[in-house]
């Protein structure tokens, strides 16, 4: 897609989320911005929206949920016709709802995420690194975020849904044009409908072939006030789990991969001191969150200062929040054994990522499977690595050497 | 030093378990909860304190 693309003339009032060099290091910008006059930014592009960047401010809309709704979690708007025909009502519940649905949208998944039921996946996990290392390590070359990190989380999330891994680059491509090339709105409404109708199929193949231990199974089969779940919210969980599930991992094990890849001194000390490896997770996270979440604002409100409309977009920059010098020492620096640690990489307040154990599982079985195999390795290319950014950061190619 | 932890504040993060997982466990719902009942032993002091200093929601309360 090529497009003419309006230069940013200021910062502060005319940010874009989707100028290359943004996506590629968005972090000079955050900085800019939240040490300026102005650290909630506004933009008019794509129909507008504010950019809070220090921890307090991001942290404080995250809290207040009912001034800032999740009525829309993009950071662009929903496209035309998005919420019509007939599953136009699914969406991506706990992530999309509001209180007081909120609670009990929550509170049927958060059991399947708790760090007890995650435990489960970690053998699994070590076994899929391991043979992604084994089709490359001869190589003495690989792609750490195409040939490594893309395959993790999508190949994790399919064996908990239970649906089949060979369809892993469907997924794959239906994600990405759900969250990540977003600008695109033909895109998106494609693979929303091939989600809706892929996951309808799995509804259906199940009430003709029930089966047992099977997480849409018990999804489908689950109460609420002696009634049945809706079908829409089946297909939003589900939805929900493939988009949310998927990106977002998968962008924060190849930035650690990248960030790896950069530092020897980094590698070497947690291999002589392996019980870092906790912290250094949590490090990792806050360095590189890869998430930016919206809101809508419900009423007209001033918020720090700004005039902010009810409908207005506000994207929850955890990124930028995550290195906010009022609240994280050295912001800049990873510290793998920082001790005062309180990152939103995984959100804050209701809507902490329901899979945050899940991620946190992947990106640590990752790495450490991979720095056991191959603990010396490097960039091909410093200039050469792309990313994908706006609503997740993370590399897309990422060459090393090894 | 005894620790507790605000139910309403606590949205699961789980980094109190990361930073003192001798003290903060989870319950099914992956909130988090106090496993040791009455005073923090002195060995374990240092690490509840970094447990608090790791809440995002600050929901972890230390009485000394």
């Amino acid at each position: 897609m090529t497009e003419v693309r309006k230069p940013v003339e200021d910062l502060l009032t005319d940010y874009d989320i989707f100028e290359p060099e943004f996506v590629k290091d968005p972090y000079p910008s955050f900085s800019e911005i939240r040490e300026s006059k102005c650290p909630i930014a506004r933009t008019e592009r794509y129909e507008g929206s504010w950019l809070p960047t220090r921890y307090e401010d991001v942290v404080a809309i995250a809290q207040e949920y009912e001034t800032f709704t999740s009525r829309g979690i993009l950071v662009v708007p929903p496209f035309p016709g998005q919420g019509e025909g007939a599953y136009g009502g699914v969406t991506a519940p706990p992530i999309t709802s509001d209180p007081p649905d909120h609670h009990w949208h929550r509170r049927l998944i958060l059991p399947v995420f708790s760090p007890q039921s995650v435990a489960k996946f970690e053998q699994g996990t070590r076994d899929l690194c391991n043979a992604l290392i084994d089709e490359v390590i001869d190589k003495g070359t690989a792609d750490a975020a195409a040939d490594y990190a893309q395959h993790i989380p999508v190949r994790v999330i399919a064996t908990l849904l239970g649906v089949p891994l060979e369809m892993e680059s469907d997924f794959t491509a239906w994600v990405r044009a759900a969250l990540e090339n977003i600008m695109d709105a033909e895109g998106r409404k494609w693979a929303r409908k091939n989600i809706i109708e892929f996951f309808l199929a799995q509804v259906e193949d199940r009430k003709q072939n029930p089966r047992e231990d099977d997480f849409i199974t018990e999804l489908m089969n689950t109460e609420v006030e002696g009634k049945v779940v809706p079908i829409e919210y089946v297909l939003g969980v589900c939805n929900l789990m493939l988009v949310a599930g998927v990106d977002t991992t998968w962008s924060a094990i190849g930035s650690c991969m990248w960030h790896m890849a950069q530092h020897p001194e980094h590698r070497k000390q947690l291999r002589e001191n392996p019980n870092l490896w906790p912290t250094a997770i949590e490090e990792l996270l806050r360095m590189y969150a890869p998430v930016t979440m919206a809101r809508i604002v419900d009423h007209d409100i001033e918020f720090q200062g700004c005039p902010m409309k009810a409908g207005d977009r506000v994207l929850m920059a955890f990124p930028a929040a995550n290195r906010d010098p009022r609240q994280f020492e050295n912001p800049d620096e990873v510290i793998l054994d920082r001790e005062h640690n309180r990152h939103v990489a995984f959100g804050s307040g209701i809507h902490r990522c329901a899979g945050s154990n899940l991620a946190r599982l992947e990106v640590r079985v990752a790495l450490q499977t991979w720095l056991e195999r191959i603990p010396e390795f490097e960039l091909v290319d410093k200039t050469d690595v792309t990313w994908a950014g706006g609503q997740v950061h993370g590399p897309r190619k990422c060459l090393v050497k090894f | 030093m005894r620790v507790s932890v605000i139910d309403d504040a606590c949205h699961g993060h789980q980094m109190c378990a990361i930073a003192a997982p001798e003290v903060f466990g989870s319950d099914e719902l992956g909130n988090a909860i106090v496993l040791i009942d009455g005073d923090i032993p002195a060995e374990l002091q240092a690490k509840t304190r970094r447990a608090e200093s790791n809440c995002p929601e600050r929901a972890i309360v230390i009485t000394d």
